[in-house]
């Protein structure tokens, strides 16, 4: 600790440093409110605001996912609460089909891009990316606080698309069309997705401008030292991140536009020959796959979008709790890229049975099953840093852990539904859903609670309570298993997704038992997020005090002082002489050895 | 079942016990030193991490006996049996990676939790290891690929020209079924002809149409021979999903779709399987396309040639059923009103 202490004191640095210094020295003290905790420029702020209104989205998409599993195990009775929270769309307790659908709708796009995305790579982007390279801010604090005014409006507009008279966008998070731009089709479709489509277009402006910050500090502004091979793994996966937003969320973006034609002015480049509320529409010639490829263009690189960070911040995490050098660092970056490029080559197996020719659909199975190759070798560089590790078990250890077992169990039930005849059987069922929710909800939401769990005294420069986080993660980590796994059996049973009830078929019958106990599960692992809710905003007002470096970490993010200062680091930059993984090297006194601490003439790096 | 229940309820209950007790020891300790993981904490934790695999592995277990019995049954088509013998392939490597994976990490983290004056292995990388660990999952992956794509373009490859054609046409939210009738071939089409009474949209000028036969409800197929089925879509996508045949392929609408598959078992065959006397094939709607979404079927009949034979001889032409139309069409159509509004 002493040494980076007396390090920073080392005026040695380049004149910028000083220069800023003194534009500080006014800056604090002349902060009105709105500068400080409404517009801010500053990184640490504008991650904090990423994180809190993520927060309450989650919260938000939770809800609705409880109110949607109860109607789904025990159909047809009343529930006060769902009239409490749905008014006219559960009259008596029974939700109707539309807000089903609705629901359904909303928990994902609300889960996937606004809090896995936004929440995820906001926070921890924001938070790490100057921290950890050891500069003075994003490379611009204007664009970062704009990305942030961005997301919230969207979040803003996707909160108030629930209260419109015909109801929010219910065509299902990835409203392909003609479902989502027919308002005769679903009601769901008039107003609802108008705000659903405009809050995205604001969405992805708030994300492009945050991206492009992440690359462009990440390249130009690391501090003397650091070089592209000791940044930590968490800055790679940002770095694959955002780089990844900027290549795709574009044709999303477009997507989106195109459809806003087709619903607005008539055009047809999704819609063909179609006859409803018995009129034929003029529009011909248009192909609703069209839509498809270009939103999973988006959609794949998207699932790699949220999980990467959630990897980057378990590897930094495992690797200081574990007390050992993270395993394969140049292997675990080669994967990251790996899985980055490939993500963009793989949209297709969202799309085997839309009637795409069979030979291409054969490509895609298999660039797809390339991508279990690079997400192998990381899962087994995890498990071989817990080999003869020293583990501290904080709550973010255990969420690391977590991670790696559902990133395993969602990740192989993917080598099945890559496969395309196998896919055939079990496309859009339960099995499905169970997939994604435990390799890409479950994985990269563990990676978000252990991120706030490791970097919370960093956040507010105090502790969160240790008890309630290990409560909080065994709760929901029973829960996740308990909820999803037997969802892969509802989905051999050939019940297919999105379904208000399954009374409706005698095949059905035996699913009612499967899915009360998911519900069940479901509501503990709800209860359980109560506990973590309590423990975060407590802590932020009552924690006990932070030290400077809590976890004996090596990053440079706990070299600058527990108070907050714009610009960071009081004196100069750190300076970087190794990289970020010498956990119990040899010779060392400690079992840790800062990245500020210069090599030892007879050493050698990594 | 209610055990298990029994068991989510008694954690809940034991986790909020804890937690009102940890909440009043935080009072008392609040101002106290930094948080700090103590030695019992590491203990306390590994153990679980030893008692979740047990769990993981027990409820894998207990869930493979106890819903046994929802999954598909043996697939009553031919290529099915084609996809279910993959799927078993598959699955074995699946569950002995989910298995073994588990195992070791669990374990790993049970045994090698921080204890005072335990020092980690500095181990930071081993070319050797890590090339086990690509090239092993390589070989394994392209194993899977190719066995894979074997099936799939089995599958895939166009059906025979002797195969019966049969078209299923969506729209919200029910299905209808179209034989081609006695010239083997199906009347086009034009979205525009859609009225009450020619609700699949029949070109009444082109001479394949008028011997076209109709059905709702249910359909039939001929047990053994190959059929070729055909999909479109009225208003949004749609999905014909047919379970039992491991068959399945979206209805868009502005295009045709196809999948063909030969059905080897018939219903009555199936119903005395599964001892099931009410049993029925079903095809059902498998993507979302509205409110009714969720009850969007048609029953699938598969009897021998003969009795399908029969069967169709009673079903009435398009060409007939217009001169009939208050008879037969006018009641369906009136219901496909209601259930648009």
């Amino acid at each position: 600790m002493d040494t980076h202490a007396s390090l920073s004191h080392d005026h040695h640095d380049s004149h910028h440093d000083t220069h800023h210094d003194a534009a500080h020295a006014h800056h604090d003290h002349e902060q009105s409110f709105w500068s400080k905790y409404v517009f801010s420029t500053d990184h640490k702020m504008i991650s904090k605001q990423f994180l809190i209104t993520a927060i309450f989205m989650a919260v938000l998409a939770m809800m609705m996912s409880i109110f949607f599993r109860l109607q789904l195990a025990w159909p047809g009775k009343s529930f006060p609460i769902l009239e409490y929270f749905l008014g006219k769309w559960a009259p008596g307790g029974v939700m109707m089909p539309d807000m089903y659908l609705a629901l359904v709708t909303i928990h994902g796009t609300i889960m996937v891009f606004f809090v896995l995305t936004g929440g995820l790579s906001g926070t921890f982007s924001n938070l790490l990316i100057p921290l950890q390279l050891g500069a003075r801010d994003m490379a611009s604090g204007f664009l970062n606080m704009l990305s942030y005014w961005f997301f919230a409006i969207a979040s803003v507009i996707m909160v108030y698309s629930l209260f419109v008279e015909s109801g929010p966008a219910s065509a299902g998070w990835t409203i392909y069309p003609p479902l989502s731009a027919l308002p005769e089709a679903i009601p769901g479709s008039g107003l609802g997705m108008t705000l659903w489509l405009v809050s995205m277009s604001l969405f992805i402006v708030g994300s492009l401008l945050g991206s492009l910050n992440y690359i462009v500090t990440v390249v130009n502004l690391r501090t003397k030292g650091m070089t592209m091979t000791r940044m930590p793994l968490t800055i790679w996966a940002f770095l694959v991140t955002a780089i990844l937003g900027v290549l795709s969320f574009p044709v999303l973006f477009g997507a989106v536009l195109l459809l806003i034609f087709d619903r607005s002015f008539g055009t047809s480049f999704y819609l063909s020959d179609i006859f409803i509320s018995g009129q034929a529409l003029e529009q011909t010639g248009g192909s609703p796959i069209l839509f498809q490829h270009l939103f999973w263009f988006l959609g794949h690189p998207e699932v790699y979008i949220v999980l990467l960070p959630a990897l980057g911040i378990t590897s930094e995490v495992i690797s200081t709790m574990s007390r050992k050098p993270i395993f394969g660092y140049r292997a675990m970056i080669g994967s990251i890229l790996a899985i980055g490029f490939l993500s963009f080559i793989v949209w297709g197996h969202h799309m085997f049975i839309t009637g795409m020719n069979p030979f291409l659909g054969s490509v895609f199975v298999f660039t797809t099953l390339l991508i279990a190759i690079p997400s192998a070798v990381k899962a087994f560089n995890y498990i071989t840093t817990l080999w003869k590790s020293n583990s501290i078990f904080s709550p973010a250890m255990l969420f690391a852990v977590g991670l790696v077992s559902t990133f395993v169990t969602g990740g192989i039930t993917g080598i099945i539904l890559a496969d395309s005849a196998l896919d055939i059987n079990v496309h859009d069922t339960y099995f499905v859903v169970a997939h994604f929710h435990i390799v890409m909800g479950a994985s990269a939401i563990f990676g978000m609670f252990c991120g706030v769990y490791h970097w919370f005294p960093r956040m507010y420069g105090r502790m969160m309570n240790n008890k309630l986080g290990y409560i909080h993660f065994w709760l929901t980590f029973i829960g996740v298993y308990g909820v999803f796994f037997p969802m892969h059996f509802v989905g051999l049973a050939g019940a297919p997704r999105r379904y208000f009830t399954y009374k409706n078929f005698p095949m059905f019958e035996s699913l009612q038992n499967i899915n009360i106990v998911i519900t069940s599960f479901a509501i503990m692992a709800a209860l359980a997020q109560g506990i973590f809710l309590f423990n975060f905003f407590y802590s932020i007002f009552k924690g006990k005090r932070a030290s400077q470096n809590p976890w004996n970490s090596n990053t440079l993010e706990w070299t600058a002082p527990v108070e907050h200062l714009h610009g960071n680091w009081p004196g100069a930059l750190p300076e970087v002489h190794r990289w970020p993984y010498d956990y119990s090297k040899p010779g060392k006194e400690d079992d840790f050895v800062p990245q500020t601490v210069p090599l030892t003439h007879d050493e050698e790096e990594h | 079942m209610t055990l298990l229940i029994i068991i989510v309820a008694t954690l809940a209950i034991t986790a909020f016990y804890y937690l009102s007790t940890i909440m009043q020891q935080t009072s008392v300790l609040k101002g106290a030193q930094e948080e700090q993981v103590t030695e019992k904490d590491n203990w306390i934790n590994a153990k679980l991490m030893f008692a979740f695999l047990i769990f993981i592995i027990g409820f894998f277990i207990w869930q493979i006996a106890e819903y046994k019995h929802v999954i598909l049954p043996e697939s009553a088509s031919e290529h099915g049996n084609e996809i279910d013998t993959l799927w078993d392939f598959n699955m074995y490597i699946v569950i002995a990676v989910f298995v073994l994976t588990n195992a070791v990490l669990f374990l790993f983290a049970a045994k090698y939790y921080h204890r005072k004056g335990n020092k980690a292995t500095f181990f930071a990388h081993s070319t050797k290891l890590e090339m086990i660990w690509t090239i092993i999952p390589a070989i394994v992956l392209s194993v899977i690929i190719i066995y894979g794509l074997r099936t799939w373009n089995h599958i895939t490859t166009p059906a025979s020209k002797d195969a019966l054609t049969i078209e299923l046409y969506a729209k919200q939210f029910d299905w209808t079924a179209r034989y081609p009738g006695l010239d083997g071939k199906l009347g086009k089409t034009n979205y525009k002809l859609i009225t009450d009474v020619n609700p699949l949209a029949l070109d009444e000028k082109d001479n394949a149409s008028m011997d076209d036969i109709i059905t709702k409800g249910e359909f039939h197929i001929p047990v053994g021979k190959e059929v070729n089925f055909v999909f479109r879509s009225r208003d949004v996508i749609h999905s014909a999903f047919m379970p039992h045949f491991r068959a399945q392929m979206n209805c868009v609408p502005g295009m045709e779709t196809y999948f063909h598959f030969k059905p080897i078992i018939t219903t009555a065959e199936m119903r005395k399987k599964l001892n099931k006397q009410d049993f029925d094939y079903v095809l059902l709607c498998n993507k979302i396309c509205g409110a009714s979404h969720f009850n969007m079927q048609m029953n699938i009949i598969v009897e021998s040639e003969s009795d399908y034979n029969a069967w169709l001889a009673k079903q009435k032409s398009f060409g007939a059923k217009e001169e009939t139309p208050a008879a037969s069409v006018a009641p369906d159509s009136t219901k496909n009103i209601v259930a648009l509004n």
